[in-house]
């Protein structure tokens, strides 16, 4: 794929994903404000989303999107303020995939597994 | 008023310091005249470049006390502070001597971004019929009073960070030129900007736009780019 075609797409996918990312951050605090106000606690919390198959499609949707959006916003941060190789740039936009992908997909899984307790 | 102004000039290439000169104060002067005043009648080895003297050529931006200016059209009232002025070259260009740049690099990058008309009639060809009020025109329209002065190039930072990147000025002129019925080169022109130094490298943060002096928005052309190249990536033509 030629240089043009790569920056246009990654600028779609940050875009994309930027504007999903705002409603799922939206929703996030506004349950956290409206979840505080009769007192927070774990048990409250797992309560509400395990089990829960929509609060289950929403998260995942939110780790996607931020796995996604930080690679793209972290390389171009590595290509204008470091002297690394494009090949290292976009190991490291790899490895940050994965590492949000995993932690993401573990606190999603485990809140949505956790009605035993 | 005061009767003088002092004026720190830059003197040097790359490696310099600044000197200072003494310059008698006149009703409504300019960056300019002081700058001339000081070659013609202190020290005539001061090199700087102007032409028109009236806000047209685009030839006399400087760095005056901080910020990049047409000096020609910069009123000393307006910008000397504490009495006085501080002139230097423009940023992120090579500095020939003392206040004179080499734009080399800036026009070389408006040829780079197909800042060029690719004509598609001849002159055997009935004229172009363009309204005034079509989306277009007025879309072009509102860059094309660029005069070139590189002002907007000195302002950014990504042209700082990233010495490949395309620069405001020939990402405006690239969207003006897009928006040109009567050009053929959009798609070399599309996929020209769509590089990793071309519009998706401009953070908005419109530097550019602060200090044009003919009040252009840079920023708005190269939202326009990301527009028109994201439509062009979808659809395969670049």
């Amino acid at each position: 794929m030629s240089s043009a075609r790569v920056e246009t797409k990654l600028w779609v996918w940050q875009r994309l994903s930027a504007a999903v990312l705002a409603l799922c951050v939206i929703v996030h605090l506004a349950v956290i404000v409206m979840a505080v106000q009769g007192g927070l606690s774990a048990a409250e919390i797992i309560g509400r989303v395990s089990g829960n198959y929509v609060w289950l499609a929403f998260y995942s949707v939110f780790v996607l999107a931020v796995s996604l959006h930080a690679p793209i916003g972290v390389r171009t941060i590595l290509k204008e303020s470091t002297d690394l190789s494009p090949k290292l740039i976009h190991a490291i936009m790899a490895l940050l995939c994965l590492v949000i992908l995993a932690m993401g997909f573990r606190a999603v899984f485990g809140l949505f597994n956790a009605g035993g307790m | 008023m005061k009767n003088t102004i002092k004026v720190k000039v830059w003197r040097g290439n790359e490696e310099g310091r600044f000197e200072e000169f003494e310059v008698p104060r006149q009703p409504s002067q300019t960056v300019l005249d002081v700058v001339t005043y000081i070659q013609r009648n202190i020290d005539p080895t001061l090199s700087y470049r102007f032409a028109c003297r009236v806000g047209v050529c685009g030839s006399c931006a400087m760095t005056v006390n901080g910020r990049p200016r047409w000096t020609c059209r910069t009123h000393v009232d307006k910008v000397a502070q504490d009495g006085t002025l501080e002139v230097s070259p423009l940023r992120n260009l090579t500095v020939v001597k003392d206040l004179a740049c080499d734009m080399t690099d800036f026009f070389d990058k408006q040829n780079r971004a197909e800042g060029k008309f690719h004509p598609t009639k001849t002159r055997n060809d009935d004229f172009a019929y363009i309204l005034p009020d079509d989306k277009q025109r007025k879309q072009a329209a509102l860059g094309i009073e660029c005069i070139g002065c590189g002002v907007c190039y000195s302002a950014c930072d990504i042209v700082e960070w990233n010495k490949d990147y395309l620069g405001p000025a020939a990402l405006n002129r690239a969207w003006t030129l897009i928006n040109d019925v009567r050009d053929g080169g959009n798609k070399e022109r599309l996929a020209a900007v769509a590089g990793d130094a071309g519009c998706h490298a401009c953070h908005s943060q419109q530097g550019c736009v602060e200090h044009c002096p003919k009040h252009i928005s840079p920023t708005r052309s190269i939202a326009g780019l990301k527009r028109a190249t994201a439509m062009a990536a979808l659809k395969g033509e670049i």
